[in-house]
């Protein structure tokens, strides 16, 4: 079994990643602690979501090591595998709702496969995932293509909780939303992270999302990862991130979160 | 290992001692525990002291199944004691947001059966309108062209001459060719008992020409290119490729549809010559093994047995069967829409119903060339 408590949740030493002659990551190591929103940024192509797919098991690094739970990821056996995945929830990009099952259907999903509930059951636990990420239960009867952009994200999440994961992935959750349903999310992100005790890696691009909800933050840079808290960030002095941190977007969002602290 | 719940009757109320394994992994074994509560009033003290690693999916169920027990009326008053777990507060939050939604499906009556019959009856309807404003939409693609001929899209039905044409030689000859040996080799068996072997040369000749190579491979082309046809259009509809198209004012008709039917007329009636004449091979060589008929003796026979019109008879369906298959195919294409089922639904909808209408079209036209004595 996996000792939940483990510290650190996420390990990643010496992470290669290389497509023919490109180099993606060259030696990147990751640390995420308990029970932090770890936000991950990067310009496009520095690998986010190939680092994502490294730690998920879904793609066979060239070489280094991926720990979850102080378990390596790519050695273990099947058995292990399979209560290692139940142990944390994903959501993809676009969602990745099966279009051919409605909402509920993909919120019950994971739990049909890996538990025998009766119907009943399951359409209760189906309308707790739904209100946890504050869509209805009237929701579930819906196809996804019959949702929209915000409610996609949310359903999508709603079934990565389903497990009761401790642990989260998320690939870019508000990208593509209005803003007001993007800072909807981050509330509901931090809510849930409080309420469940969620360690929570996410990979953004939304500055506001990343300056509201992440305790620390990993930069990808040159193959490598630098991580800090946003504060440390904020002082560092390789240019890429200075520019990330200190364009003109960032610095609105950085005073929209300071805002919020001193008002809120 | 020790039940999850223990009920207690005790003099302010009942009890309830949660133990053992609460988690979701233990679920299961709970929910059928939870369904022999009985029917509870007064108050419940609920008891988490032994309920280990309680789990969110459980204590969601246990709540449920509380206000369930007494109707859904306020007359149970719940208390939890004994540490529970600190999500306890937001599952009781979302209770009491929840409204009722796990609806029960009607059965059927005879008015909603009616209505299901009226609701089919005007999508036919619609369809068969939606099937003829599609015709048109070609039509007038394909009229002005007549215009303005850069509305062809030349490299587009290049294209598709190769992917639907070429690409597509190996396998017409290949079943052309292995067909008439095996009608060529059942007619031997018939006729040589009769003494009239040589008439196996008209057999496979006549049989090739009119029917088998143009239906072979219009069945063939619409396995292979009907069913691409439909996934391609298909899954650029679930891209909003289409509506990009739409938007930057350019006509998906006339950029999908019509180069797709235009390469597919000119390439059946090429197939179909290629597959007569692996057809005839087959049937020549065939009758030299089996029947020792030479080669110059079954090329007499054969013209022998052809009227002038033979060849053609075969030839002039492939242009319409082509229609067929190509309209079928990027037809249910287009029809796509919102998920990955509808696409291989209508995929093979696609292949199902190019095979239907051209082998009804070739019933058609037997009836038809034997009415004008083709």
């Amino acid at each position: 079994m996996l000792d939940p408590d483990f510290n650190p949740v996420i390990r990643v030493r010496g992470l290669h990643n290389r497509f023919g002659t490109q180099v993606v990551h060259d030696g990147l190591d990751m640390e995420v602690q308990q029970h932090e929103i770890f936000g991950v940024v990067g310009g496009s192509g520095t690998g986010k979501s190939v680092l994502l797919r490294s730690i998920l098991g879904l793609q066979q690094p060239s070489s280094g090591s991926v720990e979850l739970y102080g378990r390596d990821v790519q050695s273990m056996a099947a058995v292990d595998r399979s209560s290692l995945v139940q142990s944390y929830g994903v959501t993809f990009q676009n969602g990745a709702l099966i279009s051919s099952l409605t909402v509920a259907q993909n919120v019950q999903l994971p739990l049909r496969e890996h538990y025998a509930l009766s119907e009943k059951t399951l359409y209760e636990l189906a309308d707790l995932n739904l209100l946890m990420v504050g869509l209805s239960p009237d929701d579930g009867a819906k196809f996804p293509s019959q949702l929209s952009g915000g409610m996609i994200k949310r359903a999508a999440l709603a079934r990565a909780l389903a497990l009761e994961p401790k642990l989260l992935f998320l690939d870019e959750p508000t990208a593509g939303l209005d803003p007001i349903s993007a800072s909807a999310f981050d509330e509901l992100l931090l809510y849930l992270h409080s309420e469940l005790r969620l360690t929570v890696v996410m990979i953004t691009h939304d500055l506001d999302t990343l300056f509201q909800t992440c305790s620390r933050v990993g930069v990808i840079v040159d193959g490598h990862m630098i991580s800090d808290t946003l504060e440390g960030m904020l002082k560092n002095t390789h240019p890429w991130i200075q520019e990330y941190f200190h364009g003109p977007r960032a610095r609105a969002a950085e005073k929209e979160a300071a805002d919020k602290e001193t008002h809120g | 290992m020790t039940a999850p719940l223990a009920l207690e009757r005790q003099s302010d109320g009942w009890r309830l001692r949660l133990s053992g394994d609460w988690s979701l992994t233990a679920l299961p074994s709970i929910e059928a525990q939870l369904q022999n509560l009985p029917a509870l009033d007064g108050t419940l003290v609920c008891d988490w002291t032994q309920a280990q690693a309680p789990g969110i999916s459980p204590a969601w169920a246990l709540l449920r199944r509380l206000a369930e027990t007494c109707g859904g009326l306020p007359a149970l008053d719940v208390r939890h004691t004994g540490n529970p777990p600190h999500f306890l507060e937001l599952l009781q939050k979302l209770h009491v947001d929840r409204h009722a939604a796990y609806s029960v499906q009607t059965p059927p009556t005879l008015e909603r059966l009616v209505g299901k019959l009226g609701r089919w009856a005007v999508l036919q309807g619609r369809h068969g309108r939606g099937v003829i404003v599609f015709l048109g939409r070609i039509a007038t693609v394909v009229g002005e062209a007549l215009r303005r001929p850069q509305a062809l899209r030349v490299s587009s039905i290049t294209r598709h001459i190769y992917e639907t044409g070429i690409t597509a030689i190996p396998i017409v000859s290949l079943i052309a060719f292995l067909i008439s040996v095996i009608v060529a080799y059942l007619g031997a068996q018939q006729l040589s008992r009769f003494g009239a072997d040589i008439f196996v040369v008209d057999l496979v000749t006549i049989a090739v020409l009119r029917e088998m190579g143009v239906l072979l491979t219009a069945i063939i082309v619409a396995g292979r290119s009907g069913s691409a046809f439909a996934a391609e259009i298909g899954v650029m509809q679930l891209n909003e490729e289409t509506d990009a198209l739409r938007a930057m004012g350019m006509n998906p008709v006339e950029l999908l549809v019509v180069p797709r039917v235009l390469a597919l007329v000119i390439v059946l009636p090429l197939l179909t010559v290629i597959a007569d004449a692996m057809g005839l091979a087959g049937g020549g060589l065939l009758s030299l093994i089996n029947l020792h008929i030479p080669l110059p003796q079954f090329t007499a026979r054969m013209h022998e047995a052809l009227s002038p019109t033979t060849f053609w008879a075969g030839l002039v369906k492939a242009p319409v069967f082509a229609i067929l298959i190509a309209m079928v195919g990027t037809y249910r294409g287009m029809q796509v829409r919102d998920s990955a089922r509808e696409l291989g639904r209508l995929t093979t909808v696609a292949v199902v119903q190019s095979i239907f209408m051209v082998i009804l079209a070739d019933a058609l036209f037997a009836v038809l060339f034997v009415q004008i004595n083709f």
